[in-house]
């Protein structure tokens, strides 16, 4: 990948000024070193694409964790299998107190996380919980281990609309690093899981890869490779699954508890926590002047691709970042089982301490959605609760 | 200034718009009311008709708070189906819904550029017409197509002038104009229309209307840009019931070629 250090300002320059669609080479030159020195240009060229494509216009979804179980070892995560936390799936009571709390906060679209469990939280638990959700939101997303394609068509019927699944990192040797044990640790199962998506017909697939994760290339950057893996990752499906629509998210490793020695990119920093057995691990791998660098570069090269940003990123970033690509942000998420129905009951029956533990990640930006959708509003936007139809995905067996 | 007549229905307007990607209702609404328009066209997956305060159906209503009436009527469609299938089913929620049997017929199944399904939009029109809608289908600036779904009963027929949302204006001209010469129902040019000049142009060509939506919902004051499609579409419209005078892209002989046999 030493074409991507490679790329020239002109490399640049041209990607940035053809008239004709822009190539996976216009897209290395974009998120190139050289690409950097360009970054107001990129931003106002991606600001003006974006709203020809997606008008003044900025979707809200919400996130619903439904377990925290998992048997995989992810070093960087906090439901991996080898740290110590509460864990828990929800009941179906339970899942219908979330459904309210999201119902009520205006969310009409949702995404369902859980870990990889499959005796708990496998196709069994699908089944029974799905019927039940999908009658409150007009869009539902799944964020769950890989699945095979009969599971993958199953999921669609009992309405599943999106499914997302982020490679983490396209380097094998990294992938096997991080992911040293359970089914996650299998690199091509997972990488293979956007083509069983777009056989089984799944209507929109999430692709991603945690930014900062992996060992760092030679200018000290792993995103720049890792980013162009998934660039003609989707330009591959794109050509093949041509009725399928396509969403990139961009995860930067945030801040997370873990029991035990684990470090990322071999780097442990003091965060003054109490406990000496948790400590906070972080990776600076990816600037916020990179991360802008790296959205533009998308939605320059690819402006009817779905950008999504997600409540790791700070307020300030966000409030920022909205004009420059972004279609899709969630707001006021909770990433713990149970989170938005059982939050103030939860700091008075367990210490905080617990309380975090079942989190996957730290939320950066914890404004709630209507503060969100304000701050839309006074930036011009106009916040998109619903932007698909239940009864587009009745067909055919319903009628 | 005659009068656009679809399905036995008088409109004031030749001017239909679109209501996505402005960044307020607010300004959705104050756009259409300058842009004159007198048909609105919104798609049943942006609105939540069981949700009795849907912001969106509000600020269409025909009254909304101390403002100007509105001028319009609302034409749902089926953006976001893929199939014949589930545009029918769309089609029937939509007139439950709104309470109106017109449909704009949309059917992508490519959602990337958005284009049409020639095969699909003729099937679902024509079982469209069956179940007594008014049938309004988007599709490609296909001559033939567009004889075959007037042959099963469309109300009108809506070619694309270029790629949705592109502002290319009229790339498919030629077969346009093809279209209008050919059709004997209402040919509404939809999607590609970046400026009111295209608007004029199409008007000139005689295109019975025009569908406009990036266009104003993007542009920087799109208030003014609604009312600039208005008289766009007014002055394009005049210009083709004057009847244009014929280009001539040569000179004319000086001497006539045929005096001698006078």
């Amino acid at each position: 990948m030493e074409s991507i250090f490679l790329k020239t300002s002109t490399d640049v320059e041209i990607a940035l000024r053809k008239t004709t669609k822009r190539t996976l080479e216009d897209f290395k030159a974009l998120i190139s070193p050289s690409g950097g020195k360009f970054l107001e240009e990129m931003a106002g060229l991606s600001y003006n694409l974006t709203r020809k494509r997606f008008g003044n216009t900025i979707q809200l979804y919400a996130p619903l964790y439904l377990s925290n179980e998992c048997q995989n070892i992810c070093t960087y995560c906090a439901f991996s299998f080898d740290n110590k936390i509460k864990r828990i799936t929800l009941t179906e009571e339970r899942i219908m107190e979330e459904v309210s709390v999201l119902k009520k906060l205006g969310f009409n679209h949702i995404l369902i996380v859980t870990g990889e469990a499959i005796q708990s939280v496998g196709m069994e638990y699908f089944r029974k919980m799905l019927p039940l959700i999908r009658p409150h939101f007009s869009h539902i997303s799944f964020e769950v281990q890989p699945l095979d394609e009969p599971d993958y068509r199953e999921l669609k019927s009992l309405g599943v609309n999106t499914v997302l699944v982020y490679q983490e990192t396209y380097n094998k040797q990294d992938y096997k690093l991080f992911h040293p044990r359970g089914k996650k640790s299998n690199f091509y199962f997972r990488l293979e899981t956007p083509d069983r998506l777009g056989k089984a017909d799944i209507h929109k697939i999430g692709l991603g890869v945690l930014l900062g994760l992996g060992k760092k290339d030679k200018q000290g950057s792993t995103w720049r490779t890792n980013s162009f893996f998934c660039a003609l990752h989707l330009h591959y499906l794109e050509k093949i699954y041509w009725k399928t629509k396509f969403s990139v998210s961009f995860p930067r490793l945030r801040p997370i508890e873990i029991a035990g020695p684990v470090l990322i990119n071999k780097k442990k920093v003091d965060n003054g926590a109490t406990n000496s057995s948790t400590t906070k691990y972080f990776d600076e791998g990816i600037s916020d002047k990179e991360l802008v660098q790296l959205i533009c570069a998308y939605r320059i090269f690819n402006p009817e691709l779905e950008l999504s940003i997600s409540t790791r990123e700070s307020e300030s970033f966000r409030d920022n970042i909205i004009n420059l690509g972004v279609t899709t942000m969630s707001a006021g998420s909770k990433t713990n089982p149970g989170g938005y129905s059982h939050s103030n009951n939860f700091e008075k029956i367990t210490s905080s301490d617990e309380k975090m533990s079942l989190q996957q990640f730290e939320i950066s930006d914890e404004r709630s959605p209507k503060i969100i959708s304000e701050m839309l509003k006074q930036k011009g936007f106009e916040p998109v609760w619903k932007d698909w139809d239940r009864s587009f995905e009745l067909i055919p067996h319903e009628i | 200034m005659d009068s656009l007549i679809i399905a036995g229905k008088i409109f004031s307007s030749r001017l239909l718009t679109g209501t996505g990607k402005f960044g307020s209702c607010k300004i959705m609404r104050e756009s259409l009311i300058a842009s004159g328009t007198s048909l609105v066209t919104v798609a049943l997956k942006r609105i939540d008709p069981g949700n009795g305060e849907d912001e969106i159906l509000k600020y269409l209503s025909k009254t909304h708070s101390t403002e100007e009436n509105a001028t319009w009527d609302l034409l749902p469609n089926t953006s976001g189906v893929r199939t014949a299938k589930e545009a029918v089913f769309a089609a029937r929620l939509a007139r439950e819904a709104l309470e109106t049997n017109w449909i704009k017929l949309e059917i992508h199944p490519d959602p990337k550029y958005l284009l049409p399904d020639p095969v699909e939009t003729l099937k679902a029109a024509e079982e469209l017409v069956k179940l007594g809608f008014i049938v309004l289908p988007y599709c490609h600036a296909d001559v033939v197509l567009c004889k075959k779904l007037e042959e099963v009963g469309c109300a009108a027929v809506m070619p694309l002038g270029s790629p949705i949302g592109s502002n290319q204006g009229l790339q498919m001209k030629s077969m346009l104009e093809i279209i209008i010469d050919q059709s004997n129902i209402p040919v509404v040019v939809d999607a590609g229309i970046g400026a009111p000049s295209d608007a004029s142009l199409a008007m000139e060509m005689g295109a019975d209307a025009v569908l406009v939506n990036t266009a104003i919902a993007v542009s920087q004051n799109p208030v003014a840009m609604g009312k600039a499609f208005k008289l766009a579409v007014e002055a394009g419209r005049l210009a083709f019931e004057a009847r244009l005078g014929v280009k001539i892209k040569h000179a004319e002989a000086s001497s006539p070629l045929t005096a001698f046999l006078e």
